[in-house]
C-alpha cells in the first residue's frame, strides 16, 4: 500500500514536470512579448524593448533551452518571474488562487454530492418521475456550454432581481467593494456573490455524475450479493445503502478525476463572466497579453490541480476497495 | 430515458441482417430519431437556409441596426447592421463543419494509436499509454488557447488539425481495450500465422472488429468538439473574425442581450439544439449496438 502510493507519488511528480514543460515551451513558441511594445507613439527604441524582454527573461533572441532551464531554476526555487507589467508573478498568484480555489472546491463538492444523490434516487426509482426528470436535466445540461449556462444564469438572476425589487444574487465580482460589516453580514454578502458561480460550475458536475451513478447503481441493483443481503434478512435501505452503494460509489473516485480537468475548464468562462479575478481569467488576459510566465504559472497550477485530484481519487479508491488496500 | 424495445422476437432476429437490426433497434428509439430529425434540420438550415435568405452574412445593413426581428430581417439586425439570421446560419455553418471534421480525425487518429498500441502490447502501448496520460494532464483547452496565435489571420484549418490532435486519448483507451481482448482470438491468430503483416491485421481484422464502438465516439465526439470549439471562439481563441461561429456570436450578443435578446437567443438554442441531438444520436446507437446493457437494467427492475 505504502509503495503503491510512493510510486503514484513518484509519477505525479513527474508529470506536473512535463506538463508545465509543454505549457511553456508552447506559450515561448506561440507567443509574440515584443508585440506588446510595438505600435506605440512614440516608437520605442528596440535596445529599451530587448532591455525589457530580456528583465523578463522571454527574449526571443535567447536559445529557448537556455530561457526554459532559467524559468525552470526559478520556479523549482519558488519564483514564477514577472509578469508582462513587470508585477510579480507570485504576488499576482497568491491573490488569485484563493478565489479560484474556492470555486472549484466548491463546485465540485457540491456536484459530485448532489450528482450522486440524484443519481442513487434515480436508479432506485427506475422510470420514476425524479428519474426522468433527472434525465431530462442532465441532458440538457450537458448539451449547455459553461459560458452559455453561465450566462443564462446570469440573466435569471438579473430578471429576478429586479422582479423582487432587491438585488439578492450579485453577478458581479467576489464582494461587494462598498461593503462595510462583519461577522455574519460579511459571510451573507460573500455568499451572494458566490452562489451564481458555484452553481454554473457544480450544475455541470450535477449532470456528469448522476449518469453514470445511475448507471453504475443500476448494475448493482440486480446484483446477486445484493439479493444475497436480503435474504438474510437486511431492510431494503440498509442493504442498498451498506452494500450496494459502496460497490456503486466505486467507479465514482476515478471520474472524479477526470471531470476536475472539466472543472478547471469551466472556470475561465465563469470567471470571466462573474467577474471573479481568478487564475482563469487572468489566463485569458495573459494569453492576450503575451504573457509567458503568467500563463505557465496557470498551467502549473492547473497540472497540479488536475493531478492532485488523480491522486486523490487513488487514495479514496484504494481506502474503499478492499481488493485495492489488501494488495 | 431511453424507453428502448429491444426485444425483436427470436424468429425475426435469425432472418436479419446484424445491421439491419441495428436499424430496427435504432429507429424504434425515439429520442434518437428525434436527434436525427434536429440534426438534419440544422443542417438544411445551415447548408439551404443561406440561398433562402434575403442578405449575406458579411453584408452590413446601415438602415437597420439593433432592429428586432422583421420580415426584411428574420433574427434581428446587430450594432453594426448585420443580418442576425444570416449571421447564425453562418456560425451553425462553420460549428458544424468543425464538428464533423475534428471527430472524423481524432476518431481516426484513436483508432490507430488505440488498436497498434492494443494489438502490439510491450514498448509501443507503453509509449503509446504514456503519450495519452500525459496529453490528459492539461486540459486540452488550456492547450489550444494557448497556441491560438499561431493560428491568428490565418486559415482556420489549423484551428481543426489542433482540436483533433488534443481530442483523440480518451477514445484511444477504450479502442486500445478493445483490441487488447480480440488480439488472441482464433482470426487473428490465423492471420498472424498466414504471415499477414502487422499494418494490415489492424486495419482489416482489428479495427473493423471495434466499428462499433468508433461509430459511437465519433458520433460523441462530435457534440464535444462543438461544446469545446465554441468555447475556444465564446473568448476569443477560435474561429478568427471576420468569420464567425456560434460561440463568437455569442460572444458579441451577450453584452447587450438584456434589451437586444435576438442577438444571442438563436445562436444559442441552436447550439444547445445540435449538441443535444448529437448526443440522443450517439445514445441511440450505443443502445443499438450494444442492447445487452439495457437488458441488465429492465431485469434489474423487475427484481
Amino acid at each position: 500500500m505504502v509503495n503503491y502510493l510512493l510510486r503514484r507519488v513518484v509519477n505525479f511528480l513527474i508529470m506536473v514536470a512535463l506538463a508545465s514543460t509543454l505549457g511553456y515551451v508552447l506559450a515561448s513558441l506561440a507567443f509574440d512579448p515584443s508585440a506588446n511594445y510595438q505600435g506605440a507613439n512614440p516608437p520605442i527604441p528596440q535596445s529599451t524593448i530587448n532591455a525589457k524582454l530580456d528583465n523578463l527573461g522571454v527574449n526571443p533572441a535567447k536559445p529557448l533551452l537556455r530561457r526554459y532551464l532559467n524559468w525552470a531554476g526559478d520556479v523549482l526555487s519558488g519564483d514564477f518571474g514577472l509578469s508582462v507589467g513587470e508585477q510579480r508573478v507570485n504576488e499576482e498568484l497568491s491573490r488569485r488562487i484563493w478565489v479560484s480555489l474556492r470555486l472549484l472546491v466548491l463546485g465540485s463538492i457540491i456536484g459530485s454530492l448532489a450528482g450522486v444523490a440524484l443519481g442513487v434516487v434515480s436508479a432506485v426509482r427506475q422510470y420514476g418521475l425524479t428519474d426522468r426528470a433527472a434525465s431530462v436535466l442532465s441532458f440538457s445540461l450537458l448539451s449547455t456550454p459553461v459560458f452559455l449556462l453561465a450566462i443564462l444564469l446570469k440573466f435569471g438572476a438579473i430578471e429576478l432581481n429586479n422582479r423582487i425589487g432587491t438585488t439578492f444574487f450579485f453577478t458581479i465580482g467576489e464582494y461587494s467593494a462598498d461593503f462595510s460589516g462583519n461577522g455574519w453580514e460579511l459571510l451573507l454578502n460573500r455568499l451572494q456573490h458566490l452562489i451564481l458561480p458555484t452553481l454554473s460550475i457544480a450544475l455541470g458536475g450535477i449532470a456528469f455524475y448522476s449518469r453514470y451513478q445511475r448507471n453504475a447503481m443500476l448494475d448493482v441493483l440486480g446484483s446477486d450479493f445484493l439479493r444475497t443481503a436480503r435474504a438474510k434478512g437486511l431492510s431494503r435501505r440498509q442493504s442498498l445503502f451498506r452494500h450496494g452503494l459502496r460497490v456503486a460509489i466505486l467507479p465514482m473516485a476515478t471520474f472524479f478525476a477526470y471531470s476536475f480537468g472539466l472543472l478547471v475548464t469551466g472556470a475561465p468562462f465563469t470567471e470571466t463572466i462573474f467577474g471573479w479575478n481568478g487564475m482563469g481569467s487572468w489566463f485569458i488576459t495573459a494569453v492576450q497579453s503575451n504573457d509567458i510566465n503568467s500563463v505557465s504559472a496557470v498551467i502549473v497550477f492547473s497540472s497540479v490541480l488536475v493531478l492532485l485530484s488523480g491522486l486523490i481519487a487513488d487514495i479514496a479508491v484504494a481506502i474503499l476497495d478492499p481488493r485495492v488496500r489488501l494488495r | 430515458m431511453t424507453v428502448v424495445q429491444t426485444e425483436v422476437g427470436e424468429q425475426t432476429s435469425e432472418r436479419l441482417t446484424r445491421s439491419a437490426l441495428i436499424r430496427l433497434r435504432f429507429f424504434r428509439n425515439r429520442l434518437a430519431v428525434a436527434g436525427v430529425v434536429i440534426l438534419a434540420m440544422m443542417f438544411l438550415l445551415a447548408f439551404v437556409g443561406p440561398f433562402f435568405s434575403k442578405h449575406r452574412w458579411d453584408e452590413l445593413d446601415f438602415l437597420a441596426l439593433l432592429q428586432p426581428p422583421s420580415q426584411e430581417h428574420w433574427f434581428g439586425t446587430s450594432q453594426i447592421g448585420g443580418d442576425v439570421f444570416a449571421l447564425t446560419i453562418r456560425g451553425l455553418q462553420k460549428s458544424l463543419i468543425i464538428g464533423l471534421l475534428v471527430a472524423v480525425f481524432s476518431t481516426g487518429l484513436a483508432a490507430i494509436a488505440g488498436g497498434f498500441a492494443g494489438y502490439l502490447g510491450g514498448k509501443v502501448d507503453r509509449s503509446v499509454m504514456w503519450l495519452i496520460d500525459a496529453l490528459l494532464v492539461l486540459p486540452s483547452f488550456l492547450i489550444i488557447a494557448v497556441m491560438s496565435p499561431l493560428y491568428r489571420g490565418r486559415t482556420w484549418l489549423v484551428f481543426v488539425v489542433l482540436l483533433a490532435a488534443f481530442g483523440w486519448m480518451v477514445t484511444a483507451r477504450i479502442v486500445r481495450s478493445a483490441t487488447m481482448s480480440l488480439r488472441e482470438r482464433d482470426f487473428v491468430r490465423a492471420a498472424q500465422y498466414m504471415g499477414v503483416p502487422v499494418r494490415k491485421i489492424v486495419f482489416r481484422h482489428l479495427l473493423p472488429n471495434v466499428a462499433s464502438i468508433l461509430i459511437i465516439d465519433a458520433t460523441l465526439n462530435v457534440g464535444a468538439t462543438i461544446l469545446s470549439e465554441t468555447g475556444l471562439s465564446y473568448l476569443g481563441f477560435g474561429v478568427q473574425p471576420p468569420d464567425v461561429s456560434l460561440g463568437s456570436l455569442i460572444a458579441e450578443g451577450t453584452a447587450s442581450a438584456l434589451t437586444y435578446p435576438w442577438l444571442f437567443m438563436f445562436a444559442g438554442s441552436a447550439l444547445i439544439l445540435t449538441v443535444l441531438a448529437v448526443s440522443f444520436i450517439g445514445d441511440g446507437l450505443r443502445d443499438a449496438f450494444d442492447p445487452g446493457s439495457n437488458k441488465s437494467k429492465k431485469k434489474s427492475k423487475a427484481s
